[in-house]
């Protein structure tokens, strides 16, 4: 790498990762131009907004959320959004009754076509091994109080089946377009760690 | 395998570490990391269930103390060794030992690998051993290499929820030993079934298992 900055403040990590991306293209094995392509991808192009679109398609157009709980992969392959890691999807629709939320408790197993790379908490231990035990209290952490009648569902993805949660559409929304609806839901809302909240002045 | 990867349902790691507005990579470093990952399994070397155990074999010592993308790097180092597509002392000096050139995948051809990636459903008509409503037993198996069967379902009494079809097996895929076809089911465990009688009467728990992870119940 010859980017011209002083490296003398790297640590030991930086340079293992800058001494093997070397090797590996001295040796015709990668192209650090596709490297930088594959990061802009994931940092500038493929993220929750694709998810948020599928939700917010669901929302308006009842044909289309009734195909998209029934074949959740044939639903969001006719938006796009299929591919490495998100291949085979399944939706779970969040109710007042009923509460899915996702996890993979042996490794980082997320639906990276419809929301991207996941964020760190999801990878994170206390997340891994406290979900599938006590989903309300981590549910807590995240500002979400379930009622007792609430029927919590958490999901391990322990096979290459991808998941996405239909959050519940909020009160107050009843007059905005599906593109100002795919502004609302957030990336933790489709995980099912939070729910989405009626936007400012609703309801 | 039983190792520190199966982290579902072990206390002592705190609370939830939540980021608002956190970035994709918090390092340079980590897109490069993710990138040569996707990069280099573009050769075909080796397959994703392969990758994961490549992650379960570190050190657990290693594993506890370890970033997220550092485990992706050394595991990565490890495989890229152990598939002969660098040397060990290639890895340690951090030079080319002569040899061929490859010419590397562009970034075109390595999306459009991403983009065909028709996941790991077989087609072919394997018939299935269970049906959405039969009571399983999950196994009380403990291989010693990759499997996907966390240990607190195991010896577990579940109810088929969904048949999702025909999958390639990932115990035998991680050991380049056939793929072994075979159905794939949602399974749901209700959460007392888990915990015991303090967990919500209410609450479920449901995750995939194949074919060969179950018998009836």
């Amino acid at each position: 790498m010859s980017d011209g900055h002083d490296h003398s403040h790297l640590s030991d990590t930086e340079l293992r990762v800058r001494a093997l991306e070397s090797l590996l293209t001295d040796k015709g094995l990668v192209d650090p131009a596709a490297l930088d392509a594959i990061v802009d991808r994931y940092e500038n192009k493929v993220g929750p907004r694709n998810g948020a679109k599928v939700v917010a398609r669901a929302w308006v157009d009842p044909e289309f959320k009734k195909f998209l709980l029934e074949d959740g992969t044939a639903a969001i392959g006719s938006l796009g959004y299929l591919g490495s890691q998100g291949a085979d999807m399944v939706v779970l629709e969040n109710t007042d009754k009923v509460h899915n939320v996702t996890v993979c408790t042996l490794c980082s197993c997320y639906p990276w076509p419809v929301l991207g790379l996941p964020p760190a908490w999801y990878k994170s231990f206390p997340y891994r091994a406290r979900l599938v035990k006590e989903p309300r209290e981590v549910l807590q952490e995240f500002g979400l109080e379930l009622d007792d009648d609430v029927e919590v569902r958490v999901w391990d993805s322990t096979a290459e089946l991808r998941y996405l949660v239909l959050p519940a559409r909020p009160a107050g929304t009843d007059n905005m377009s599906e593109e100002e609806l795919a502004d609302i839901v957030t990336r933790n809302s489709m995980i099912g760690t939070e729910t989405v909240a009626s936007p400012a002045g609703g309801a | 395998m039983d190792g520190i990867h199966d982290m579902g349902g072990m206390d002592g790691f705190g609370p939830i570490p939540i980021e608002r507005d956190e970035p994709v990579f918090h390092a340079p470093w980590e897109g490069r990391v993710y990138a040569m990952n996707t990069a280099v399994g573009v050769w075909g070397k080796w397959n994703i269930d392969a990758g994961r155990y490549g992650i379960e074999m570190l050190d657990p010592a290693l594993y506890l103390q370890s970033s997220y993308y550092e485990r992706w790097l050394y595991r990565n180092e490890n495989l890229l060794v152990e598939h002969g597509m660098i040397t060990s002392e290639e890895l340690s000096n951090g030079k080319a030992s002569g040899g061929n050139r490859e010419t590397p995948p562009n970034a075109e051809e390595i999306f459009e690998k991403q983009r065909k990636s028709r996941s790991f459903r077989v087609d072919e008509d394997i018939a299935p051993k269970f049906k959405p409503g039969d009571a399983i037993t999950v196994r009380n198996i403990h291989p010693k290499t990759h499997t996907r069967i966390p240990r607190y379902v195991r010896s577990k009494r579940g109810v088929i929820d969904r048949d999702h079809g025909v999958f390639i097996f990932p115990d035998t895929h991680a050991q380049f030993q056939g793929t072994k076809p075979q159905h794939v089911y949602s399974v749901m465990f209700t959460a007392q079934e888990l915990w015991g009688p303090d967990a919500p009467s209410q609450d479920k728990l449901y995750l995939d298992l194949w074919d060969d992870y179950m018998d009836p119940a």
